[in-house]
């Protein structure tokens, strides 16, 4: 192998190229030969140095200099001061990026901060970094200068509704339990964010728990509470960990307890973790279980404001909600009021997930659309890819097609198009997605958590996965859509609760705006993005070197074939898991 | 920790807290802050941490705060370490391993140098 | 040393991984009695002390890997409840298991967020290397294989926990290489 001194890796990305990237690298060699490097010094080409703002970029190894804003003109000068005379051109020299705070932290483009304003600013150990963020001054307000009822009408006036998903006006479920005349009462954080994808109140508990507990010690105050509890699922350690510190820290402030701030209000918060059930997340069953019993729902009324907790009046509130009302206090609801749609105020946050070149945890105000959540927000698909499916609202949501991207984000809005709000799932599919095999996995997931409790949704939920199974397998027999259309309709009818209610959501979306592909899976016996694996082969094409990666790779032994000549795949012993396709070098593996 | 009995300790505790906060960034101390929520954890906040802690003991550095935060919300380029020194803007580095780490501390912490390779754009 | 630092410690594990033999009676009776006396040590009768089933249950159920039935009829002593009852609030909740499990727990995050970034891949590559199903346990006592429901960091996914430890960005070819810290 020849041996160089130093090699020139040219940025050729499409920004790049059209400042003259290749221009700049003829320069290069040319001036290599003319200076008679070019045997020690090899110039090659790579992407994505820097964000090709300066372009033309490249950088010099081994020394690792990065250079920018070359033209060829510049080229001569370069090559004499780098490798004739070993000096950096410094001249040249990329500027160090500094990112500042305020650039970083990151709202992206059309994100607004409210639920999230402190969360990866603030130490979330160290209350004091909480209160120096006026953090506990809207329960100061409250405690000093407004009665319970004032803090219902601030709420009431600001127009927030549960970030849970269902939507509901938070100050009438307050007035509602204030109402009640029965004693104790509690309020309930619904910290269960069991929504896989979901992870929004994960983040606030982890990074902003104090937001939470303000929030419920303010809620606690104006329902009349004494007591107050956070549901917490265990699949959260951290959250629980940073809740329990925060409560302690609260506490030894005196901002939970007896007589808090002089004010002869007295509340206090435990945390209470799950042990691992979906439905839990459901106030009734979450209720159950903090009572120690199976976390199964029950009907309702009577509802939590007249009979909750052990039969006392129960507020239950979202984490969301809860992070929401210390603001609202403070800055108005009139404030709040600014944001959003006629009926869907303030901000909401969304986890995104899959396809997109942005995932994570955005906040967003409400009536935002589709489109620009995930073209600005999210900065559009990955890979260059093309949109298939947004799924909203978690596993008991609907897939929206691309027709559905210029709909607002509100509560009414999304039920409308046949998903949800829920907690704020956000999941982006792209062309290689399949929609049957989607449904099947929500499905599957809904059956697995179905509690059992109600036929429609421990029965019917089963059928749907059968059906939904065997179209993926390349079973599916005429007659499948129809039943499924059927057992959709029952379900959602008469299921006991959200969970039931909810499941069939997946199914009749994606039956709804991807009909073909089921058809396609049921007739052509098809899986028209090569997902589902009874319905594909892998190959190995000429591309294939015989380098032997995939066969060594393969769990099944399935690919035989000699060193440097083509492989081949036995179909009958393949389980088509994928890994020689991922292991290759040479794209030669392709899914037939 | 004393109780804040009154409203007036509470407003007279946060003056202090947003005291002690300023003094923090004017003093020219430097302050480190690694993002532990659990996405961080999950790519390897811990070692991370350790790293920082490791280097600071090692090399005897005073007058380094090391704090920790949540998720930032860039999660798909965590472990994120935040390095913030005096009254300089701070700087955010991303996918860091306890090798980045460790060079952070002697080159950035130590010797001044923006490592800017591993600093995250911003987008 | 001037250095100020916020306590880093191992986040409380969602797994322990206790010596995999047969629990003694008495073993059994000091970590019921333990547990209760942790998680309800404050109240005096067993009404109360009902109150704090769940946690109760978890925590034996971290003391001893899983619920073994001599568990459940010294709660229920303890509790004044029948076994039958506590039977069934411990069959509901996924993370109390009334069989034994090995001495390591491997967890894989099978939600759609970590099953469209490559999840079927890994969880493949999972079953292939532990020549396990879900819910299984190997043989030997060292391996239980489950699936978990989403542990909230997406953006890392897909995510595999093997006791306590959880690692993000994980492919196929990295699943032998992580098992083989345990062991």
């Amino acid at each position: 192998m020849k041996y160089f001194r130093s090699h020139v890796l040219v940025c050729v990305d499409p920004e790049c190229l059209s400042k003259g990237a290749h221009d700049v690298m003829d320069a290069l060699n040319d001036e290599l030969v003319a200076q008679g490097l070019i045997d020690e010094v090899q110039v090659l080409e790579t992407s994505r140095i820097g964000d090709c703002a300066i372009g033309p970029e490249l950088m010099v190894y081994p020394e690792g200099v990065h250079y920018a804003g070359l033209s060829v003109d510049d080229i001569p000068f370069l090559v004499e001061e780098h490798f004739l005379k070993g000096r950096i051109a410094k001249k040249f020299v990329a500027p160090p990026k500094v990112v500042t705070d305020e650039e970083l932290g990151a709202p992206m483009a059309k994100e607004v901060r409210v639920v999230l304003r402190n969360c990866g600013k603030i130490d979330p150990e160290n209350i004091d970094d909480y209160i120096a963020e006026d953090g506990y001054a809207a329960l100061e307000k409250v405690l000093g200068s407004m009665t319970p009822e004032q803090v219902i009408e601030e709420i009431l006036a600001s127009g927030l509704r549960g970030r849970g998903g269902a939507g509901f006006p938070t100050g009438r479920k307050w007035q509602f339990a204030r109402a009640s005349k029965a004693t104790p009462k509690y309020m309930i954080c619904n910290a269960d964010e069991g929504d896989p994808g979901a992870f929004m109140n994960r983040r606030v508990l982890e990074g902003d728990p104090h937001s939470v507990l303000e929030g419920m010690i303010i809620g606690g105050y104006a329902v009349g509470a004494s007591r107050g509890y956070i549901y917490c699922r265990a699949e959260y350690p951290v959250a629980v960990r940073t809740l329990r510190i925060a409560i302690d820290q609260a506490r030894a402030y005196g901002l939970l307890g007896e007589n808090i701030l002089g004010s002869g209000f007295s509340f206090d918060i435990e945390v209470r973790v799950g042990a691992g059930a979906f439905v839990c997340g459901e106030e009734t069953a979450l209720m159950a279980s903090i009572e120690g019993r199976r976390g199964e729902p029950r009907p309702r009324p009577p509802f939590p404001a007249v009979s909750g907790l052990w039969g006392k009046p129960t507020n239950i509130n979202n984490v969301e909600t809860y992070a929401n009302v210390p603001q609202i206090i403070l800055k108005g609801a009139h404030w709040f009021a600014g944001m959003g749609t006629e009926k869907s105020k303030g901000t909401k946050t969304f986890a995104l997930a899959g396809d997109v070149n942005h995932t994570g945890l955005i906040e967003v105000p409400l009536g935002i659309n589709l489109r620009e959540v995930i073209y600005d927000v999210a900065q559009g698909i990955k890979n260059g890819k093309k949109l298939k499916a947004v799924q909203i609202g978690g596993p008991m949501g609907g897939c929206l097609p691309e027709e559905y991207l210029d709909r607002p984000i509100d509560y009414e809005s999304l039920a409308a198009a046949g998903t949800i709000m829920g907690s704020g799932g956000f999941v982006v599919m792209d062309e290689d997605t399949c929609m049957v095999d989607i449904a099947r996995f929500f499905m599957e997931f809904t059956q697995d958590e179905s509690c059992g409790k109600c036929t429609p949704c421990r029965v019917g939920t089963r059928r749907m996965l059968e059906i939904l199974q065997r179209i993926c397998d390349g079973d599916g027999r005429d007659g499948d859509i129809e039943t499924l259309e059927y057992l959709c309709k029952w379900i959602k009818t008469t299921s006991l609760c959200g969970l039931g209610q909810g499941a069939p959501n997946p199914v009749e979306s994606t039956l709804k705006h991807f009909r073909h592909e089921y058809e396609a899976h049921i007739y052509e016996k098809r899986c028209p993005a090569k997902v589902c694996k009874g319905l594909i082969r892998y190959e190995i094409v000429d591309a294939c070197t015989g380098c032997t990666v995939c066969a060594r790779n393969c769990p099944v032994n399935a690919i035989t074939g000699q060193r440097r000549q083509l492989h081949v795949i036995d179909p009958n012993i393949c389980i088509r898991c994928g890994i020689c396709q991922q292991v290759c070098n040479f794209n030669a593996v392709v899914i037939r | 920790m004393p109780a804040v009995k009154s409203l007036e300790e509470l407003r007279k505790l946060r003056e202090e807290a947003i005291q002690k906060r300023k003094a923090k960034t004017t003093s020219g101390d430097v302050q480190i802050t690694v993002a532990m929520g659990t996405c961080g954890i999950a790519a390897g906040a811990r070692d991370t941490m350790r790293a920082v802690l490791d280097e600071i003991e090692a090399n005897n550095l005073t007058g380094v705060i090391v704090k920790q935060t949540g998720c930032i919300g860039l999660c798909e380029l965590e472990p994120i370490v935040m390095v913030e020194i005096g009254g300089q803007p701070k700087v955010t580095y991303g996918k860091v391993n306890v090798e980045r780490a460790r060079q952070i501390m002697k080159e950035h912490v130590v010797g001044g140098k923006v490592l800017s390779e591993y600093v995250i754009q911003s987008a | 040393m001037s250095v100020e630092t916020t306590e880093v410690e191992g986040i409380e594990p969602a797994v322990v991984h206790p010596p995999r033999h047969a629990w003694s009676e008495e073993e059994v009776r000091a970590a019921v009695q333990a547990a209760i006396a942790r998680r309800a040590g404050a109240a005096s009768d067993p009404l109360q002390m009902r109150e704090e089933l769940i946690p109760i249950l978890s925590d034996i159920n971290q003391t001893l890997g899983y619920l073994p039935p001599e568990a459940f009829v010294e709660v229920g002593k303890q509790l004044r409840m029948p076994v039958s009852q506590l039977f069934s609030v411990a069959s509901f909740y996924q993370m109390l298991s009334t069989k034994p499990r090995g001495r390591h727990v491997v967890q894989f995050c099978e939600s759609a967020p970590c099953h469209v970034v490559g999840g079927r891949q890994v969880w493949a590559a999972l079953q292939e290397a532990l020549k396990l199903g879900p819910g299984e346990t190997s043989p030997d006592g060292k391996w239980t294989l489950q699936t978990t429901s989403c542990i909230g960091i997406c953006a890392v996914g897909p995510v595999l926990i093997v006791d306590a430890d959880i690692y993000g960005n994980v492919t196929p070819a990295q699943v032998t290489e992580i098992l083989a810290k345990y062991r």
